[in-house]
């Protein structure tokens, strides 16, 4: 809390304890408490490096790898330097498969999720958060407790929802006969516009807002909507920015939904395309980690920038 | 007096339905907009998520009971899919990896990320810097993370393997391997997904107080007697947390088996989830399929309820 020092707070404290009028006989013991903590700090710092080291070193391994001819791959698979530099495997990952395609797509789903959430996680949110209605606190219930169930029990009845959806992919009005949503960038993005999790992360800061706020707006003849929009909705951005940037995560690396409702190589996301390299690709590990690297490059760079926001979210959410 | 006595009742009946707070003189009229206005702002959401949340919910509970399958008729069983589930061995077999990822994952888990967070969790500049470093895997994919793992766990000329060369053991063949295939699998997600609950720990480390450690220290209780008696005790509702999320993640594992085994080698990392999978959109077994979701439903829920009931009445 005080000045930053090497030591936890309780080591400091003691070393102050030591020193603050200690009689002569003492001294020995001191020094070998000095001792004993520098040799606590310097284990501290190998012991983080080390796990630095495991949890950095494969991901700067692999972008080393994406960079080396095929013939070096396996022959000096641990040359922290290549001998030769190349962008061979990128230009493969993106000529052999339809790899601009497949990130566009995720970047349309990803950023239509964000866009999504953030909208219908507001409204709902403010409204569980500071409206009053009838049913309020039955349909928050019903919302909360539907976290709890696993996303593979709705998978199979969402995936028939979209398909049977009316008037949709050349469905009848009754969904019949056509493919509905399936193959398309609706079939991700209506099943996860209106998450619960952003109507539950919205609302939690809306309640934190005072409601002051509001009926003053009121008596002064605002709208609901207004009071919303123009009140309460600035005053939210930092958790906006917060859900916005854990949305954008959460979508670009979804994999297991887009590998069930698009089967169409054309419309696959970054992480189906990838992960179906390691079958037809299965020792060609340039391309693999080349395609690796891209697919995790957007958030990587987002959480470079917004570390402080996406640690603190989660934090935050989880603590609750 | 008349006059605050109709205002009072006005109030009162606002009242009627939800309560809104008392201090306010908001007249019936009012009370009905603003409600038509939160209808308003919920009814796309709330239809959006009945959609795609609820109806499934019991559309799966109902189609359990048949041998729905897209294509073609179908019919009611009852409870005939899961008396098949009982007498098969895939069933078996699935569960008994999903239980052996699950008796694997948590208790490593949780003991990763208390000891990185034991670690970090000093008032030093850089600890913030290797917080970062630390929840860096966490913020991959599953698939890159997968993917950098394959390339990790390659027999020949993966690091591991190559590292475990220089002290003179000979490293299995990981993925290859029906005994290795799973392990390997654990160490990976332990790997990716640590970050998250060490923050949690953290969370819990940063919320006891400080005095506690100075007293014990002025009593000369050694490190590990700090940890013993007063660090242990006060993350216990913490680890009790940890421990529930990372049971509820270990019943749902999929990605990482799919990506790297497809279940194999010999059915070692067939999991629930990868089975749903397999019954449901490779075999069309729609109706089989949901019945096996409702079984891990059951198991989920069965934690997440106790998690409730002992974090709930340690709250009060």
């Amino acid at each position: 809390m005080s000045a930053p020092s090497a030591l936890p707070p309780t080591q400091a404290a003691t070393a102050a304890v030591h020193t603050a009028g200690v009689p002569a006989h003492t001294s020995d013991r001191r020094r070998r408490k000095g001792a004993l903590a520098r040799i606590g700090a310097v284990a501290w710092w190998l012991a983080v490096l080390a796990v630095s080291v495991l949890t950095v070193f494969p991901l700067v391994w692999t972008i080393i790898t994406s960079l080396k001819p095929a013939g070096d791959i396996l022959s000096g698979a641990l040359d922290l330097i290549p001998e030769t530099v190349t962008l061979e495997n990128y230009q493969r990952v993106f000529v052999e498969v339809p790899f601009a395609r497949y990130f566009l797509n995720s970047l349309v789903l990803a950023v239509a999720g964000v866009v999504a959430n953030l909208f219908f996680g507001s409204l709902a949110g403010y409204a569980f958060a500071k409206l009053k209605f009838r049913g309020r606190k039955a349909l928050f219930a019903t919302l909360l407790s539907s976290l709890m169930i696993p996303g593979i029990v709705t998978m199979v009845p969402s995936f028939l929802v979209l398909r049977a959806f009316p008037l949709a992919g050349g469905n009848t009005i009754l969904g019949q006969g056509g493919v509905g949503f399936l193959n398309t960038y609706w079939a991700i993005i209506l099943p996860g516009a209106a998450g619960a999790f952003a109507v539950f992360f919205m609302r939690q800061f809306f309640a934190s807002i005072p409601d002051e706020l509001g009926e003053a707006a009121r008596i002064d003849g605002a709208s609901e909507f207004r009071i919303f929009a123009q009140v309460y909705l600035p005053l939210a951005k930092a958790g906006a920015a917060v859900l916005a940037i854990l949305t954008f995560q959460a979508g670009w690396n979804n994999f297991m939904w887009p590998l069930i409702v698009l089967n169409v190589q054309e419309m696959w996301t970054v992480q189906v395309g990838l992960a179906s390299f390691i079958t037809d690709y299965a020792t060609d590990y340039g391309p693999l980690m080349a395609g690796t690297v891209i697919s995790s490059l957007p958030v990587l760079l987002l959480f470079v920038f917004a570390q402080r926001y996406i640690i603190e979210g989660v934090a935050h959410v989880n603590a609750r | 007096m008349a006059v605050t006595s109709e205002v009072s009742a006005r109030a009162d009946r606002a009242r009627g339905g939800a309560p809104p707070p008392a201090r306010q003189n908001r007249t019936g009229k009012q009370w009905r907009i603003q409600e038509r206005w939160a209808w308003l702002f919920v009814a796309l959401p709330m239809a959006l998520f009945a959609l795609f949340v609820l109806i499934p919910a019991v559309m799966a509970l109902a189609m359990s009971a048949t041998n729905y399958s897209i294509i073609g008729d179908w019919d009611w069983l009852g409870l005939e899919n899961y008396r098949t589930l009982f007498l098969d061995p895939y069933f078996a077999i699935a569960l008994r990896n999903t239980a052996w990822y699950t008796l694997m994952f948590v208790p490593s888990g949780l003991v990763v990320a208390l000891a990185t967070a034991l670690l970090l969790n000093r008032r030093v500049k850089v600890a913030a810097l290797f917080r970062t470093f630390f929840y860096v895997p966490v913020v991959s994919s599953t698939v890159a993370t997968a993917s950098i793992w394959y390339w990790l766990l390659n027999p020949q000329f993966g690091l591991l393997n190559v590292a475990l060369g220089w002290v003179g053991i000979d490293g299995p063949a990981w993925l290859y391997d029906s005994a290795w295939a799973m392990p390997a699998i654990v160490m990976m997600s332990v790997w990716a997904g640590f970050g998250t609950n060490m923050m949690i720990y953290l969370g819990g480390l940063q919320g006891i107080p400080p005095q506690l450690y100075e007293s014990s220290r002025l009593d000369g209780a050694s490190w590990w007697q700090q940890f013993r008696f007063i660090i242990w005790p006060s993350l216990s509702r913490t680890t009790f947390l940890v421990s529930t999320l990372l049971v509820i993640g270990a019943f749902q594992v999929f990605d990482q088996a799919y990506v790297l085994t497809k279940g194999g080698p010999g059915n070692s990392t067939i999991t629930l989830v990868y089975y749903v999978y397999t019954q449901g959109f490779g075999n069309l077994e729609m109706g089989y399929a949901s019945a096996i979701s409702f079984v891990l439903f059951v198991i989920i829920a069965i934690f997440a309820l106790i998690n409730v009931r002992i974090t709930g009445r340690d709250n009060t």
